[in-house]
């Protein structure tokens, strides 16, 4: 079974209903053709666009307050200076381009923190596509100019009530988009998990992040970095930022879980106050994979949580989770207060004001251990869209580092 | 044969699925008693999944209702070994529940499912391709494995899928999710077209809520109806349940039956 291509070790696979499996096998084809071996240029078609359209390639900027702060050489993969403001864009584009050249009319797409959705709003209207997002109520309420982008960019976004209303009832209603209009439609998943083929093509897409990355910083340094961290929702910036680095041993690979308000799951209201599933979780089968999540010893699927809305997610990527199993890639988990405090330390001290999941990976250097000499951190998104969330959060708590947050009367 | 198989024996089977511990236990063993006096010959029973994503809304607010209720895979166990009706059972669920029940994967859940007395499994999110452990279980301990065909499920890929099914095979009528719907849809009959020439029983679910859909689906040559959100929202609106679940099913059993007599006898069949 671990030799199958759908799988990473025991994880992967395609757990979806019968009526979904044609067109995943479609895709599986397409995918192989048009993405492995550049049928009909795609691949050229699909880098140019992320060039031209995509803003790419992005900087890896040293930092010079973080480096002074921690003692070590920090290096930014500038990834919030990708059109739309995240690296949610490399995938989105490579999956709506793929579905034009598959000969699909309508795109759908799921959104937790609204980057994802944006950047398929974007990429959509790019190629001239139609596209209905789905976004959990809680979400659209956590990330609202994320929504009127979507819409501006001519996209429909449905909101779903369901459960909590963040992403893994965003997802449940998409996938039943998707098996509704299953012949003319694609569904852009927004992150490596889900069936196969979608965890290999979604770090396909995104691994241009550490392929930059691994050239930057050796034209910087003249050698790789000792780490790499990067923040897990999904897992897809973390998969891009460390796909190239994964045959480089030596180098340490750190994936950042939402830790939320607590690691213990809440078992009277059944709710897990985090999204730690690589740090917390165990195996079980979810959105079409058996991977890392959260769940109650049943196997009911708990409602996580996360000050982030990207991370707030109860599962995680397949092939993460398998290279947590074998050891190449460390998860560690960020409290929501220190990804707060992050946020405005980060924005304060470098002039970025990253995305509250960013936040996480920048709040894991304050309690790391040994980073070695140099580290790179994905700076996976800008914080344009958390705004109104870090003024509430703020608002909250006796932060040390809160700047003045009252608005002007 | 199975006991499932066996139900096709006589005419059109008639399948109702209803979720288990909705609204609690107790009215579920009444309700499957009322069913089976309507003329159930099989009763599908849902143990409830939080993530339905094969479901509709009616079905998926059924199993939110189950699961605030406290409905576990021990509960439902223990509801159906209770259960004191001679129509067989088939449990539909989700791979996890299966996957985390007991301290051996999918073996563990398939000997306490026999144990208590089901006689088949659907699990609509698991292909085939994904399907060899619990086929193993299944073959085990003497259960049905059920699948499902889509309108999608086409060519070589159909008989991939038939290949491995065992009961009887369920026809998805439409597109989509389950729900209740107005009419029967043409890809029921495509469906059942390209069944054809399969000996297995055909039962075709999603969507069916009239009597006159069952007279049709049978008419047009499947083996039996299921039907599901039509009980449900019976069950929701909380008024004489029993009884309204009861006449409904005798409207769908008749209306298979009538669809039986008026069916096209089709003289290549074996
Ligand atoms: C800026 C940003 N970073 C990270 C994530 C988490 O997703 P993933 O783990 O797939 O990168 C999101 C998700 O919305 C995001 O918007």
């Amino acid at each position: 079974m671990s030799d199958s291509p759908a799988k990473f070790g025991d994880y992967g696979g395609q757990y979806v209903p019968e009526v979904l499996m044609p067109a995943i096998e479609e895709l599986t084809d397409a995918y192989e053709r048009y993405v492995l071996e550049n049928e009909d240029g795609f691949m050229d078609d699909f880098r140019a666009r992320l060039r031209d359209f995509g803003g790419r390639p992005t900087p890896l900027q040293h930092a010079e307050q973080l480096s002074a702060r921690y003692g070590t050489e920090v290096y930014l993969k500038r990834e919030d200076l990708v059109h739309g403001g995240a690296h949610k864009l490399n995938n989105a584009l490579g999956q709506v381009l793929l579905a034009k050249y598959m000969g699909k009319e309508r795109i759908v797409a799921e959104t937790g923190a609204g980057q994802h959705g944006t950047a398929t709003a974007m990429a959509a209207a790019h190629l001239g596509m139609d596209c209905e997002v789905y976004m959990g109520r809680r979400d659209i309420t956590r990330q609202r100019p994320n929504v009127f982008r979507m819409r501006i960019n001519g996209s429909k976004v449905n909101p779903v009530d369901v459960g909590r209303g963040t992403l893994k009832e965003a997802i449940n209603e998409t996938m039943r988009d998707w098996a509704t209009n299953v012949e003319d439609t694609h569904y852009v998943i927004g992150s490596v998990v889900g069936p196969h083929p979608f965890p290999r093509m979604v770090r396909d897409f995104q691994s241009v992040i550490s392929e930059e990355a691994r050239a930057q910083i050796r034209e910087k340094t003249g050698g790789l970095p000792d780490s790499v961290v990067a923040c897990a929702g999904g897992g897809s910036n973390t998969m891009g930022a460390f796909h190239n680095f994964v045959p480089d041993e030596d180098v340490a690979l750190y994936a950042v879980e939402a830790g939320g308000s607590s690691l213990d799951v809440d078992e009277e209201t059944g709710v897990a106050p985090n999204s730690a599933s690589l740090s917390t979780g165990s195996v079980g089968v979810l959105h079409g994979a058996r991977t890392r999540l959260l769940q109650s010893r049943d196997g009911q699927i708990l409602e996580s949580h996360s000050i982030s809305s990207g991370l707030d997610y109860a599962g995680v990527g397949p092939e993460l989770a398998h290279l947590v199993d074998t050891g190449r890639v460390t998860p560690v988990t960020v409290p929501d207060d220190a990804a707060l405090e992050a946020f405005h330390r980060f924005s304060q001290e470098e002039g970025i004001i990253p995305a509250l999941e960013t936040a996480h990976a920048i709040a894991y250097l304050e309690t790391a251990d040994d980073l070695g000499e140099s580290v790179i951190v994905n700076i996976s998104g800008r914080g344009d869209k958390d705004l109104e969330s870090v003024l509430e959060e703020t608002a909250k708590r006796d932060l040390a580092n809160a700047p003045e947050m009252g608005v002007f009367e | 044969m199975s006991e499932i198989g066996e139900a096709f024996r006589d005419g059109p089977a008639l399948i109702p699925y209803i979720t288990a511990g909705d609204p609690d236990a107790e009215s579920t063993k009444a309700q499957v008693r009322a069913l089976a006096r309507g003329g159930a010959d099989i009763i599908e029973l849902g143990l409830p999944f939080s993530e339905p994503i094969a479901d509709g809304p009616t079905i998926q607010n059924a199993i939110q209702r189950s699961l605030d209720a406290g409905m576990t895979p021990q509960s439902y166990l223990d509801l159906v070994a209770d259960l004191d009706v001679a129509v067989p059972i088939v449990c539909m669920t989700y791979y996890n529940l299966i996957y985390q029940y007991g301290d051996e994967p999918v073996r563990a859940f398939v000997e306490a499912a026999a144990e208590a007395g089901i006689s088949g499994l659907i699990v609509p999110d698991l292909p085939v391709e994904e399907s060899d452990d619990l086929r193993a279980a299944c073959d085990e301990f003497g259960l049905d494995l059920i699948f499902i065909v889509a309108p999608t499920t086409k060519g070589e890929r159909l008989d991939r899928v038939m290949e491995q099914v065992s009961g009887f095979v369920y026809v998805q009528a439409r597109l989509g999710t389950t729900g209740a719907q107005a009419d029967v849809s043409t890809q029921t009959h495509d469906s059942l077209g390209r069944l054809a020439t399969y000996d297995v029983p055909k039962a075709v679910g999603f969507g069916v809520s009239e009597g006159h859909h069952a007279r049709e689906i049978v008419a047009a040559g499947a083996d039996g109806v299921v039907a599901g959100s039509v009980f449900v929202d019976l069950i929701a609106s909380g008024e004489n349940v029993t009884s309204n679940l009861e006449r409904k099913a005798r409207e769908l059993a008749e209306g298979a039956r009538t669809g039986f007599e008026q069916r096209v006898p089709r003289p290549e069949r074996t």
